[in-house]
């Protein structure tokens, strides 16, 4: 089995020390963007490059969702002609590339979040409002690190 | 060094709600799970939900019914009485077109009413925490309120944020707070009485498809049953007997809803263009936010692409957004036993107690 942290082990022994929200950025209209400013509860845990690094996928990733093209003017169009009855079988190109991003933040925390203690939640389960991270408190120094 | 057994789970399935149900491990959890509730029934807004959470209307939908009785007993009369005599003397076009269009018309309008208009979920506890801290921290020392406005630059144009005090949040923009559903929706419209629901962000294409079609809808059968009238008196009978011919009160009901309705929704559908072709919603028409009449110079609606193609497509082909109210996801279970976390689903490992060995 691999040394990788169980984050089960990291609930166990430790608790919830803090909750940081990434907000919207607003800078470029209604489209879903988060803001890169690195905030400071997490200087201590996380490098900055790292975080714009994920925040920056993250943005590109939801706007290839949002993106205005020939792919979502076929579907636009081939949805009206069957009077959208066609979303019944269907997945969106919008929830396709939801898959994709939850694919990516679950990367994400086991790869490079989960083993400094924090979790990023993905932003579909806070209504696109904020990319939630929860830090937890660092009392593992015993296990091995 | 570790003789425990680590086992990688899932980090999604730790801290969201949204994990399916655990495999059951003793009695406990056979309970929990047929009590388990989905998040639609602990829902906030004054929305009615039906088939499990799959549909959803406003509370008060009183004039849903009345709008698909008008629009279902206006074609049956047309099916019924002025098809037979037009399929004769006409075209047998006529029953295959108009049925075409009550299809399109139904579906539009039941998928803008049963459909989540884009409506936000509300704050969680700990957020809208964090965003007071924010607005306090923000605050000066002196004796004015906190503001409660925030302010962004969208495309140059300076736009005010404001924050909900039911939802708990800033409201992102063309955001509105729907009095009558108690819920924030997203590029909102304006909530329709005769569909039951608001009309937002993402069954605003619906609405539109809705009444562009009941206006052809309504011009069709207003031609077709005035074609009807002018043939029967053409055969040399005179109108008044044409009329008697006819069953009167149906041709009479047909001419009076239709020539009443296709004003109306013709209008509405022009006034509908217009908004798409500007990008506009019908809320920032009403308040003008961006026609100057604030008393701002200069304020151009910072979401327009200035092309009319390119607002049209971006209103009604942009790719569709997903439901952000998870209406048929599963609530976190409250128990809390011993071994486990509050509010969370955990896999149940073998030799869990063992993983605490340092």
């Amino acid at each position: 089995m691999a040394e990788t942290h169980s984050l089960q082990d990291i609930r166990q022994q430790a608790t919830v020390a803090a909750k940081v929200f990434i907000q919207r950025d607003y800078t470029s209209g209604t489209m879903c963007q988060f803001q890169t400013k690195f905030p400071t509860e997490l200087e201590t845990r996380i490098d900055k490059q790292q975080f714009e690094e994920t925040v920056r996928t993250l943005n590109n990733l939801y706007a290839e969702a949002e993106k205005l093209g020939g792919h979502s003017y076929l579907e636009g169009c081939l949805a009206c002609l069957t009077a959208y009855t066609i979303f019944l079988c269907m997945e969106t190109h919008y929830e396709k590339v939801l898959k994709k991003i939850a694919k990516y933040i679950q990367e994400q925390n086991d790869k490079i979040y989960a083993p400094r203690g924090l979790l990023l939640t993905d932003p579909i389960e806070r209504g696109l409002r904020v990319i939630e991270i929860t830090i937890f408190e660092d009392r593992s120094t015993g296990s091995g690190r | 060094m570790k003789n425990c057994e680590y086992r990688q789970i899932e980090p999604q399935g730790l801290g969201t709600p949204n994990a399916a149900p655990p495999p059951p491990a003793g009695a406990n959890d056979a309970d929990t799970r047929a009590k388990r509730r989905r998040k639609w029934e602990v829902f906030p807004g004054k929305n009615r939900f039906y088939c499990d959470g799959r549909i959803m209307v406003a509370r008060q939908s009183g004039v849903l019914p009345l709008t698909l009785g008008l629009i279902v007993l206006t074609s049956c009369l047309f099916f019924v009485f002025d098809c037979p005599f037009l399929v004769e003397h006409v075209t047998s076009c006529i029953p295959a077109i108009g049925g075409a269009l009550f299809a399109f018309v139904i579906i539009s309008l039941l998928q803008t009413s049963f459909r989540d208009p884009g409506i936000l979920p509300r704050a969680t506890a700990d957020e809208a925490a964090y965003t007071e801290k924010q607005i306090d921290d923000s605050a000066s020392s002196s004796y004015r309120p906190p503001p409660r406005t925030l302010e962004v630059i969208i495309n140059q144009q300076v736009v005010k944020l404001k924050y909900c005090f039911t939802c708990k949040m800033f409201r992102p923009p063309r955001t509105s707070h729907c009095s009558l559903c108690d819920n924030c929706v997203e590029r909102f419209d304006h909530h329709c009485p005769w569909v039951g629901n608001c009309v937002g962000k993402r069954n605003y294409r619906f609405f539109y498809a809705f009444i562009v079609s009941l206006s052809f809808l309504t011009a069709f059968i207003f031609g077709c049953v005035t074609t009807h009238l002018t043939l029967r008196s053409q055969g040399g009978k005179g109108l008044i007997t044409a009329v008697q011919e006819s069953p009167p009160s149906c041709t009479a009901l047909e001419l009076i809803v239709c020539f009443f309705s296709v004003w109306s929704i013709l209008g509405l559908s022009g006034f509908h263009t217009y908004l798409v072709a500007s990008n506009l919603t019908t809320n920032e028409d009403i308040k003008g936010s961006w026609s100057g009449n604030s008393g701002v110079q200069n304020t151009v609606n910072p979401y327009s692409y200035n092309n009319i193609f390119a607002n049209c497509c971006a209103v009604l082909c942009a790719p569709l957004p997903p439901s952000l109210i998870d209406r048929r996801g599963f609530l976190p279970t409250q128990e809390s036993p011993p071994a486990a976390q509050p509010q969370v689903e955990l896999p149940v490992f073998v030799g869990k107690s063992d993983l605490t060995v340092v």
